[in-house]
């Protein structure tokens, strides 16, 4: 054989400099395209950022380490689509600063679970999982009914400016109302909420208690947004075959 | 032992080339160190190993050249059979329905009726139906249909809105309440602005409507009911199958039917959401679903197998 590595090895210097090298072209591989994310990921025209209540909801989220057992990402897999939907596409998640795509699944996925159960169940179900599925091995979470603070809401929307989701001055501004608005459907600033996010967003009260804005509001706003920022990954069906139905948002 | 890291100074090694002492047993190098006349073999690594690592190297030239590989910017290598896996899951989708596609299109459509007495095509596709069901409809409605409180019970003979597959696929399309636009649409309104006295005398007679008993028409609550109730839930609380309010003199509750619970029903006023499924199914996938669910509801050994 070769003596090059027995003889690299000898040369601590040269050694050092060949494992720079071997490092790097991992590293090279998997950061030059970054560089080009810009170009290469297609934003679709009818993506949406976040709402603040959805906003706030994704940090109760976080928080509570939803993650660590739910992604938030279809595999392009035949069984996944089967199951879940239209595989994710990295657009979907261009304005999640961090992504929650997770890849542990102890629990199902959610990234299309916008909208597949009523807000009643994702409240029972988050203050006591076995309630309603007998055999859930998912924590309870009763303090979720505690009232939500949405006094950092206006800097959350802020940073992410500067990350360049697209929230506006007039967005940043109402942040703290828009929240508490798109819990009260019959309220005043329901429209307002329309008219800065689209139509398609979900103004419900959430948690079934119209008195309160609580977390539990925020984290089903949240999960009721989860698939329904943008109809693009409901295309990639479409454009391929009409024949399959699965997971398709336009029939 | 030295201190240097010259291989050439090291105790037994060639000044010049740094090649070490030879053992003669093994036949193998020593690794220069001499612990007090102790010194150390320098095994080879396993030619196995070697191998291995070889044959890796070759299968990654192979896949480079071969699949998508190395990023080029704006673009990437992409690989000569020019595979495309967002496009191998749609290809193995298309594959997995068209399996499907011999006996799930005849759901399609349909009388749904004649569908199910088809007792071969039932046996093929309940398998399916029931890991649908399992997928979508077991959060709320339970694995077995059993609901629970403000989640109806499917296996039973008791239907709201519709108490024949074609009804039952109509609710699964659209939901209740929900936010499709022929959703069917019911609701329970509030009735927190009668007295407290009258609700619960109300809420008395509602609870005592079930069973064989006679018609309580004595009750302070039985005038309450004619002026307030029966015009959704009937006379009597005979129900109306067809505008989704239920009977409220059989055994089967949503909410319950217990004094207290009326209680909370008339004061907070109900209603209950079904998503809508027309997006998420295809037409058959819901009629199958309708006929599953159908046959919940059916006494074991008359609609089961």
């Amino acid at each position: 054989m070769l003596r090059l590595h027995y003889n690299l090895e000898k040369v601590s210097m040269g050694l050092v400099v060949a494992i720079i090298v071997a490092a790097s072209i991992g590293g090279i591989v998997e950061i030059a395209p970054l560089f080009t994310i810009d170009e290469t990921v297609e934003l679709p025209d009818d993506l949406r950022p976040h709402t603040p209540l959805e906003l706030a909801g994704r940090h109760i989220y976080m928080r509570e380490g939803c993650y660590a057992c739910h992604s938030q990402m279809v595999r392009s897999l035949a069984d996944e689509l089967d199951r879940y939907g239209p595989y994710s596409l990295p657009s979907e998640s261009a304005y999640d600063h961090p992504m929650l795509w997770g890849s542990k699944r102890t629990g199902p996925d959610l990234a299309r679970v916008g909208g597949k159960y009523s807000d009643d169940w994702h409240a029972r179900h988050l203050i006591d999982p076995r309630s309603v599925v007998p055999a859930s091995i998912m924590p309870s979470y009763p303090w979720l009914r505690r009232p939500l603070d949405t006094e950092l809401l206006r800097e959350r929307l802020e940073t992410l400016a500067k990350l360049g989701v697209p929230y506006d001055e007039a967005m940043i501004g109402a942040s703290q109302a828009d929240a508490l608005a798109q819990s009260r459907p019959d309220g005043e600033g329901a429209d307002a909420v329309r008219a800065r996010y689209g139509e398609k967003v979900v103004i419900r009260d959430f948690d079934g208690d119209p008195s309160r804005l609580t977390e539990l509001d925020a984290l089903i706003a949240y999960l009721q947004s989860l698939g329904t920022l943008t109809d693009a990954p409901y295309t990639i069906l479409k454009a391929s075959s009409a024949d399959i139905p699965d997971g398709d948002g336009h029939e | 032992m030295s201190d240097t890291t010259d291989p050439r100074k090291l105790p037994s090694a060639d000044p010049h080339t740094g090649n070490r002492r030879v053992d003669p047993i093994t036949g193998y190098d020593t690794t220069g160190h001499d612990w007090g006349g102790i010194t150390e073999l320098n095994t080879a690594f396993p030619k196995i190993v070697i191998w291995a690592l070889a044959l890796t190297f070759l299968y990654s030239l192979v896949a480079w050249i071969l699949l998508p590989a190395w990023p080029l910017g704006r673009d990437y290598t992409r690989g000569i059979l020019g595979l495309d896996q967002g496009e191998q899951a749609i290809e193995g989708l298309r594959e997995l329905t068209d399996d499907r596609l011999p006996w799930l299109s005849r759901f399609s459509d349909g009388d749904l009726r004649a569908l199910q007495s088809d007792a071969v095509l039932i046996r093929q596709a309940m398998p399916a139906a029931e890991r649908l069901f399992e997928d979508n409809c077991s959060a709320c409605h339970g694995a077995t249909g059993r609901g629970g409180p403000g989640f109806p019970v499917l296996a039973d003979g008791y239907w709201l809105w519709g108490d024949d597959p074609g009804g039952i696929a109509e609710t699964i399309r659209f939901g209740i309440n929900s936010d499709h636009a022929d959703a069917r649409i019911a609701e329970m309104p509030s009735f927190d602005w009668m007295a407290r006295a009258d609700r619960l005398a109300l809420a008395d007679y509602v609870a005592r409507l079930p069973g064989a008993g006679p018609v309580h028409s004595s009750l302070p609550g039985a005038a309450l009911f004619t002026e307030n109730c029966a015009a959704c839930h009937g006379d009597g609380g005979r129900g109306d199958l067809e505008a989704g309010a239920p009977s409220l003199t059989d055994d089967a509750v949503i909410y319950g039917q217990d004094r207290s619970t009326v209680m909370e029903t008339l004061s907070r006023g109900r209603r209950g959401v079904m998503p809508a499924w027309i997006d998420r199914l295809s037409a058959a996938e819901i009629n199958l679903l309708a006929i599953y669910v159908y046959r919940l509801g059916q006494p074991v050994g008359e609609g089961a197998q």
